[in-house]
């Protein structure tokens, strides 16, 4: 139930805020130095850094329960303890994907 | 109340339910997603891969055509999926077919929109110069 709805609710947001950020993204690198610096002060901003890290989680959370509709699309995993096991999952792996990623672009790469 | 039941016979022989419509969306929506589960791991890796994120950089990736095709893959596709998907939502709950036409219509747009000035600025970066 919680997954389905967060399903829906990151696509929503990857498919607003995540393509507009993709979009800007590309128009700041064709653009030259002086735009795309606009962008990465955005983007490493405390907001900016809200947005991107909001996303990544939703991009995985949104990945992982897609693999697990695709997979219930078969006919598959529609025992309660499976189908509940594997809800869990997408949480867990969608959280520490974020975390992992995130921490390795702070702490390791900056 | 099963489907043998509800369905004209046209609509039992193509499959189709009370929408009469959406068995090619609901597709269009699965295989477009597993496109996307590959461009969206391919466009994070590639981005860690990148010694570092400055302009330059992102620049000559995206010039190269092993950066500039699979993105503009990541773009069509990726708001083609948003589309569909924001189809799913709109029609979930807005009824009124006067509402629910202009909200789908004013979704069309921006996708269309969006994405032409994604694969615009990709355009000029691909067959703009590097120097």
């Amino acid at each position: 139930m919680v997954v389905s709805i967060l399903h829906r609710a990151t696509g929503v947001a990857l498919s607003i805020a995540g393509l507009a950020v993709l979009a800007w993204w590309l128009l700041a690198v064709s653009s030259g130095p002086d735009a795309y610096a606009t962008f990465t002060k955005a983007a490493a901003s405390p907001l900016g850094l809200v947005v991107l890290i909001g996303l990544t989680w939703s991009f995985f959370q949104h990945l992982l329960s897609g693999i697990r509709h695709l997979v219930m699309d078969t006919g598959a995993a529609f025992e309660l303890g499976v189908n509940k096991t594997f809800a869990i999952l997408t949480i867990v792996g969608s959280v520490l994907l974020t975390a992992v990623l995130w921490f390795y672009i702070l702490q390791v790469r900056s | 109340m099963s489907l043998g039941e509800s369905s004209t016979p046209i609509g039992k022989v193509r499959g189709l339910g009370a929408s009469g419509e959406g068995g090619e969306h609901w597709l269009t929506e699965r295989v477009t997603s597993i496109a996307l589960l590959l461009l969206g791991t391919w466009l994070i890796a590639s981005l860690l891969l990148l010694p570092d994120l400055g302009q330059r950089t992102v620049l000559e990736w995206l010039h190269a055509p092993s950066g500039a095709v699979p993105m503009a893959l990541l773009i069509v596709i990726g708001f083609k999926h948003a589309l569909d998907g924001m189809k799913v939502v709109v029609d979930d709950y807005v009824h009124e077919p006067g509402n629910n036409f202009a909200l789908n219509t004013l979704l069309l747009f921006l996708a269309i929109g969006g994405g032409a000035l994604a694969l615009f600025a990709l355009a000029r970066i691909a067959f703009g110069g590097v120097a």
